[in-house]
């Protein structure tokens, strides 16, 4: 067998990531947490290399390392939007984390080496390469969840996440060394043309369908497996939640569209079924335990789940439409769990975590900027226009809808006016209770600045969703 | 001559055994981490017998991948499992109870 060189310039993204990983490794071993401004910067220096290598090379693409990895379109993208939601994240995190001394070199370090095990998943064309990108996120966000090494609530979370993330990964390797079984093939190109042209047996083929979807199911955090993601939303520091809640989603959603779609596009009818259970109890069961919520970060975990619910529900429409609107909603999902969970991080101080709704009161008459910042926020995630979140909500029920699913819409449509509910609670909170003190807010300038510009990002797409969502119809197109 | 079904069905019994030994078990956490490494192990069985079987290596070489993965996790599981003990002082799983709702 001739060996062929592969093109490594489809992979320079997660290369030089690497190296740059390594580097501020070692910064962090010679400097201790003396130079964390140094490190700090690096590491948003990182991001924003990764970020422009990944622009400059994007266009050309294709299969490369035996075709185990891919650089398409819809890689190109989503590193974009990984890279650029991790900068938020470390940037919004920075006076939290200083405040709490957590503010260490570990963090930086776990953060860079779980940005590059979701630019593997991203690109990830085989179970293998899925696998390890996979672990490398999940190991480093199980130490993440657990850094506050003193707090009960965060090694509690931690362990919870371990546990039931081991369990996710052990189904979904069950679910591929079934299908590895029928189809012989780990490549998920190998796969899906083993599905297409062969007579395998479709009995044990599902079987392995059913325990891949429990692992993605299991990832993604949807019902009836969601029961670890309220409690590591609200057991972690809200610096580390934020991290946890939005680039991972990006990189989980890459990996649903590989599996699923890509490889297993054949198999619709089979896993279709499962998805619209999952979406629907999603959906649902997200909305409804949200509104008994006292606790702000719990309250975003479960409207988290409604919201995966959604994304759901474009990816089971198995259209192209479809899967656009999916990928729109992921990428607004993630802008918008940005700064909701931004704004938690902008009224904390040092002693004081903003997590409970209480904590917002009569923020409206302290600081009417803010207030309206998480009105806009709050609009947006219940979907109400001219918001981006509307239109992401609007483009999976009609994909839903085009492809006569009537039924599910129809839930959809209800259970999002229901779970408008507990957003405006937020909303009345601000504005129509009375604050008892007034304290200062302690964040720096520059975060403000930043998140007012993340949340009028979100008012923009909202607006004009024109332009972002050509690109996601071109991707899946 | 033991048949490629044989195998599955130890591994079928191994996969189910760990996720049951995590649902059921109340008391330790340390078996939780044995669950998760038995779990590992029933699909390193699987993947070994199918690549056996079908003559193709592939499948072995993902086992060595897991195998490493694995010891990774145990590592992590367990210095959670340390600081976690230093607050609460105990390994029980129903201690883990002050997040709920």
């Amino acid at each position: 067998m001739a060996f062929e060189v592969p093109n490594m310039l489809f992979a320079l993204p997660e290369m030089l990531m690497l190296a740059l990983c390594c580097m501020v490794l070692l910064v962090v071993a010679f400097t201790g947490n003396r130079q964390i401004n140094l490190v700090h910067a690096l590491s948003q220096l990182s991001l924003l290399l990764t970020f422009l290598t990944v622009f400059w090379m994007m266009g050309e693409g294709g299969l490369t390392f035996s075709e185990t990895y891919i650089k398409d379109p819809l890689s190109d993208v989503l590193k974009l939007a990984i890279c650029l939601v991790n900068m938020l994240v470390l940037s919004y995190s920075y006076s939290y984390l200083q405040a709490r001394k957590l503010l260490q070199g570990e963090f930086y370090v776990l953060a860079l080496f779980a940005t590059l095990g979701m630019l593997v998943m991203v690109s990830a064309h085989h179970f293998l390469t899925l696998y390890l990108g996979l672990e490398l996120m999940s190991l480093c966000l199980y130490a993440m969840v657990a850094m506050q090494r003193d707090s009960f609530a965060a090694t509690e979370a931690g362990m919870k996440y371990f546990i039931l993330g081991a369990l996710a990964s052990g189904m979904l390797l069950y679910g591929m060394s079934i299908i590895y079984g029928v189809t012989g093939e780990l490549g998920i190109q190998a796969i899906a043309a083993a599905i297409a042209n062969e007579e395998l047996n479709q009995t044990v083929l599902s079987l392995g369908i059913v325990f891949l979807v429990i692992g993605l199911g299991f990832k993604f955090g949807a019902v009836p497996f969601h029961m670890w993601l309220p409690d590591v939303y609200q057991g972690a520091p809200t610096a580390i939640t934020l991290f946890v809640a939005s680039a991972p989603k990006i990189a989980a959603f890459a990996m649903l569209i590989r599996i699923l779609t890509e490889g297993m596009g054949d198999m619709l009818g089979v896993w279709r079924d499962m998805l619209i259970m999952l979406a629907i109890l999603s959906i649902m069961l997200g909305n409804i335990l949200a509104i008994a919520q006292t606790n702000l970060k719990r309250m975003l975990a479960y409207s988290t789940i409604s919201h995966v619910g959604f994304l759901l529900l474009g990816v089971l429409a198995g259209s192209q439409n479809g899967y656009a609107a999916a990928l729109f909603y992921t990428l607004v999902y993630a802008l918008m769990t940005l700064g909701g969970f931004g704004m938690i991080l902008l009224l904390s101080r040092e002693g004081f975590e903003a997590e409970e709704i209480e904590d917002f009161k009569g923020l409206g008459q302290r600081h009417p900027w803010h207030a309206l910042m998480m009105l806009l926020l709050m609009f947006s995630m219940a979907g109400i226009p001219p918001l981006a979140g509307f239109y992401a909500k609007l483009a999976v029920i009609k994909s839903v809808v085009d492809v006569n699913l009537l039924a599910i819409a129809i839930v959809a449509v209800v259970m999002s006016v229901i779970g408008a509910y507990y957003y405006l609670r937020v909303v009345k909170v601000m504005f129509f209770d009375t604050a008892s003190e007034r304290p200062q807010i302690a964040a720096t300038t520059s975060m403000q600045y930043l998140l007012s510009g993340n949340v009028l990002a979100v008012l923009l797409l909202g607006l004009f969703p024109g332009g972002l969502f050509a690109l996601c119809a071109r991707i899946f197109s | 001559m033991i048949a490629l079904s044989d195998f599955l069905i130890v591994a079928a019994i191994l996969f189910s055994l760990s996720v049951a030994g995590i649902f059921l078990n109340r008391k330790n956490i340390i078996i939780l981490l044995m669950c998760i490494e038995l779990m590992l192990l029933a699909v390193n069985l699987n993947f070994i017998a199918f690549s056996y079987f079908a003559g193709d290596a592939a499948g072995q070489v993902f086992v060595f991948f897991i195998l490493t993965v694995a010891a990774a996790e145990a590592a992590i599981g367990l210095a959670i499992l340390v600081v976690l003990f230093r607050n609460l002082s105990t390994i029980n799983v129903d201690a883990l109870n002050r997040l709920k709702g």
